[in-house]
């Protein structure tokens, strides 16, 4: 018989016996109950992986991007200053044209840059120095450049450029020299590199970064500029000032991606600033116009003429520039995430400086919410067997309750010490309110005024883990079924566990009944605690009665909605959802002494009139502890 | 100590992989793996007999083949593999019914392992946050699957009143996933868009394939240990598992989910049941401590890691849905850089 089935085995199936490896049997597998063939999806996976680097990159660095510890500043100025790097690499160098545009984006650029930070020193433009030396109004004290320039503001600006064509020659017949060393913007970005522990493009870094090309200026290129070498003697002194000086509190801006070659006259620029910031703004002015007079004798030589056409041919070349520019920029078409990120933080910065907010606070707040969508998108975050959610808790929970907790309740709480620091403990409260605003209050309570921020693992009915939205928010909050099994299973994990014995009775009770507390279960919560060796702590709650004072009860509502009872206060059913806004009590949480039950061993539980003791010792502590709080109550709502 | 083993089921993935695994071990002498249809996989050496456990041929078989160990893993929770639900309960509880009355005529079997499940536990609001072999269901299980398991149980309970002297092991396994096996929560989660229970977020536990096989063979050489449950540690809940597998939720009101499971049943794409919809919406917790101290099983995956091995295998929702990723994010990439421009221009 056994011969026989072999045999059908045998013609049933061709995989041969003699091959029990797994891994090949299943592979067969796979490829027999599968329709679609092994191999292509193989193929997939090695493309998979092939096309991998270039995706996985992006969400790494928005990732590290959107964090706001100090390693990610560092990591993203590395990432974007390598997005430089190729940016610099992939550009060719192209003449007098595509370096009016550079010069005129780089204008606009830096200055888009500096506003959000009022105090430092805002450079100005040749033009600018000039209208400041002949005495004309400048628009826009450096605080100003803010948000408070407008495009209008530029145009003055533009127009004195234009008409003071001598200083616009010099710009053009300096960037023109600067062109023929394209690859100095790879040695700008390895200097960049080196200096990732500073917000890169800050402006209180600009003189460093000068100085440096500085020094390299007067290392490699000493043909360029003779403003230039007299700088390096007092840069470097303040160079370390100014990097010790860099804001500490704007660690996780990204570094500034590179625009379009940021054109050498510019590092003239900023050298002069460098030398001059030390001195009287007129002298570095003076010394900008002497080095332009200096550079271009030409334009001094040729007449008005000349510098008529040479504006006019300056101007054509701009417009063109700004033209190609805009088409080499839509050509790239993707700019790395840090770009993105970079935008993103500026438009965030901005906003919250015009609405008058810090906007470190905003951006790291920001950059919180955003790390938290990705853990969620990602599914990078973990349950316990409860279907508590700290993650969720800490992040979504307890924020949108505090606000009710500081705010709206102003809630005080008393005894804080009385809980403890580590191990199980029952903390036993009494109930009311209409609808379980107490309890969430109570958890707020104990993660903030806790030294510890432990959570409160509080147990409810099973009618809130019935209600969608509800019971979800129930248990990722860290609640649990209100039974025995959960109860010690939680105190035996050394949790803090929270619980409201009275139930409905208690939250439903009528208005006129505040305040009295009503049976307290079936001391349930006392044999859970008995058992598990866990201190009770009683805490007694003042001022959530009146959150929605119940006048009375909708019986046949309740009944069709099947809730166990629905209230009429002074504003439900008659304000309709506006009456959902509980009143603004005034509240008073005390935790009261422990209870210990450890010294009644874990059988003590089996003895009912033991367990009925403590239950009423329990009930008795916070009837008399509520009386004294009511008592030093001044009123409801102050 | 097991000699001769009869397996039932071989044909199915679990049981194909059992057969496989035991094959392995020096110790047995003879296996004998028991299905109507023959396999499509290899079985290791163990001898397929073609047979139906629901004729009562298979005691004749073995009282013939002097079997010692029964492993019944012929316990169906797919129905479409095998012809619709009528067929699925045929199987189960008519099946386990005959298996039963054979080992209990039977002379030589000594041992009794039997492969169930956590949908015994069935799942309800009211349940208690882990659920320990002792414990009863706060419900119990109505429909499908999860009723056939606690029929099987009750008929292994019944046996072992009549025969104490078999020692029966009976593994309460969560919902087993894994690369290659066919379950009802590897075809929902591999739905193009996963229907959720709108407003519900449920934890449950998972056992990897092999976790559950290494705990079968366990449960066959070791020592009888009864009833315990076998889960992966840890939790996942059901919006964290499609982040994971990466597909895009469609929340669905739980009372319309009955009318939306005949339809995405009667597409053939999963089998959505009842008691399926109630573990999505509440889920359901085991408590594996026997399984640690008594069946002594520590589990390679996690909940966790053995959904990711499952997601890992798992095709994108629709095919190229990567490339259509990149061209979004191309677009995406080249407007934000539009307004980019645009800002520099405007902000002086």
């Amino acid at each position: 018989m056994s011969d026989d089935t072999t045999a059908t085995q045998g013609a049933v199936q061709p995989v041969p016996e003699d091959a029990p490896e797994r891994a090949a049997g299943q592979a067969m597998e796979r490829a027999k109950e599968r329709p679609k063939p092994a191999k292509p999806k193989a193929s997939k996976t090695s493309k998979k992986k092939a096309a991998g680097p270039k995706k996985a990159a992006g969400p790494k660095k928005a990732a590290a991007a959107t964090t706001p510890a100090a390693t990610t500043s560092t990591s993203s100025a590395s990432t974007a200053t390598g997005a430089r790097k190729t940016a610099a690499a992939a550009r060719p160098a192209r003449g007098a044209f595509a370096a009016g545009a550079a010069r005129a984006s780089g204008e606009r650029r830096r200055r888009s840059g500096t506003p959000l930070l009022p105090s430092e020193p805002v450079e100005v433009s040749a033009a600018r120095r000039l209208a400041m030396l002949e005495g004309a109004p400048v628009v826009g004290a450096p605080a100003e450049l803010a948000a408070g320039e407008t495009p209008a503001d530029l145009t003055p600006t533009e127009s004195t450029v234009a008409a003071d064509g001598r200083a616009d020659t010099t710009d053009v017949t300096d960037s023109s020299t600067s062109e023929a060393a394209p690859a100095s913007d790879a040695g700008e970005v390895s200097a960049d590199a080196s200096a990732t522990d500073e917000p890169a493009p800050a402006p209180r870094r600009r003189p460093t970064r000068a100085s440096m090309r500085a020094r390299r200026t007067a290392e490699g290129e000493p043909t360029r500029l003779r403003a230039v070498p007299s700088v390096p003697d007092d840069t470097p002194a303040s160079d370390p000032a100014m990097a010790g000086s860099a804001r500490p509190a704007r660690p996780s801006r990204p570094a500034r991606p590179p625009r379009s070659a940021i054109s050498a006259n510019r590092a003239a620029r900023h050298t002069a600033d460098g030398a001059g910031s030390g001195t009287t703004p007129s002298d570095s002015i003076l010394g900008d116009i002497l080095t332009d007079a200096e550079v271009t004798p030409s334009a001094e030589t040729g007449g008005w003429e000349h510098s008529l056409t040479s504006g006019l041919q300056s101007r054509a070349e701009r417009l063109v520039g700004a033209v190609l520019e805009a088409a080499e920029f839509s050509s790239e078409a993707r700019p790395g995430p840090a770009e993105l990120v970079d935008l993103a933080v500026n438009v965030l910065r901005a906003a919250a400086t015009s609405a008058g907010l810090p906007a470190e606070e905003v951006e790291r707040q920001v950059a919180d919410a955003l790390a938290y969508l990705r853990r969620r998108l990602t599914g990078d975050y973990v349950v316990d067997e409860f279907g508590f959610d700290e993650d969720y808790t800490v992040n979504v929970h307890l924020p949108l309750l505090r606000p009710f907790y500081q705010k709206w309740f102003r809630v005080e709480v008393r005894g804080i010490e009385n809980i403890p620091s580590v191990g199980g403990a029952l903390v036993v409260g009494n109930h009311s309110g209409t609808i379980a605003m107490d309890s969430l209050m109570t958890q707020v309570a104990v993660y903030d005024e806790h030294p510890e921020h432990r959570h409160l693992r509080m147990l409810g009915a099973d009618l809130v883990f019935q209600m969608p939205f509800v019971g979800t928010m129930a248990r990722r909050s860290g609640s649990t079924l209100a039974a025995n099994t959960d109860a010690e299973r939680l105190l035996r994990k050394g949790e803090l566990v929270g619980v409201w014995p009275e139930g409905f009775k208690g939250v439903g009770k009528p208005f006129s009944e505040r305040y009295k507390l009503q049976r307290f279960g079936r001391g349930g919560f006392v044999s859970a605690a008995l058992r598990a060796g866990v201190p009770i702590v009683p805490v007694s709650i003042v001022g959530a009665e009146e959150i929605y004072p119940i006048l009375g009860n909708m019986p046949t509502v309740a009944r069709l909605l099947g809730l166990p009872y629905a209230p009429i206060t002074p504003t439900f059913p008659l304000l309709g959802p506006l009456g959902m806004v509980p009143l603004p009590s005034k509240w008073l949480i005390e935790f009261g002494p422990p209870i210990e039950t450890t010294s009644f061993g874990p059988d003590a539980a089996d003895d009912p009139m033991l367990v009925f003791d403590l239950t009423d010792q329990v009930r008795e502590t916070i009837q008399q502890t509520l009386y004294s709080l009511l008592m030093q109550r001044k009123s409801v709502f102050l | 100590m097991a000699n001769v083993v009869l397996v039932t089921g071989v044909s199915r993935y679990l049981g194909g992989l059992y057969a496989r695994r035991l094959s392995h071990d020096p110790s047995i002498e003879r296996i004998l793996g028991v299905d109507v249809v023959p396999p499509r996989h290899s079985i290791g050496r163990a001898e397929f007999v073609r047979a139906d456990i629901r004729n009562p041929m298979i005691g004749r078989i073995m009282s013939q083949a002097g079997v010692d160990t029964v492993v019944h893993m012929n316990v169906i929770a797919t129905p479409k593999d095998m012809g619709g639900r009528v067929t699925q309960k045929e199987i189960n509880v008519i099946g386990t019914m005959q298996l039963l009355a054979a080992c209990q005529k039977s002379e030589s079997v000594s041992r009794l392992v039997v492969k169930s499940s956590a949908a015994v536990y069935g799942s309800s609001p009211k349940d208690p946050a882990m659920f320990s072999e002792d414990m009863s269901p706060k419900s119990l299980p109505r429909t499908g699957f999860g009723k056939d398991s606690v029929e099987v149980e009750g008929y292994v309970r019944g046996f072992s009143r009549r025969r104490p002297d078999v020692e029966i092991t009976m593994l309460r396994l969560a919902n087993v996933v894994g690369p290659t096996i066919h379950t009802s929560i590897t075809d929902y989660f591999s739905l193009p868009i996963v229907p959720i229970p709108l407003g519900f977020d449920a934890r449950f536990q998972l056992v990897h394939e092999d976790d559950a096989i290494a705990a079968m063979m366990l449960a066959t050489t070791g020592p009888a240990v009864g009833i315990v449950n076998v889960a992966g540690d840890g939790f996942v809940t059901v919006t964290q598992c499609t982040a994971l597998a990466r597909r895009p939720v469609f929340p669905v009101p739980l009372s319309s989910g009955s009318l939306l499971g005949a339809i995405v049943k009667r597409s053939g794409l999963a089998d959505f049941s009842t008691d399926q919809l109630t573990l999505l919406a509440f889920g359901r917790g085991l408590d594996t401590t026997r399984m640690r101290t008594v069946l002594g099983f520590e589990p390679q995956y996690t909940s966790r890691s053995a959904f990711e091995d499952f997601a890992r295998h798992l095709r994108p929702a629709v095919p190229g849905v990567d490339g259509v990723g990149d061209a979004v994010s191309d677009a995406a990439g080249g407007t934000a850089a539009a307004i980019a421009r645009v800002f520099d221009r405007i902000q002086p």
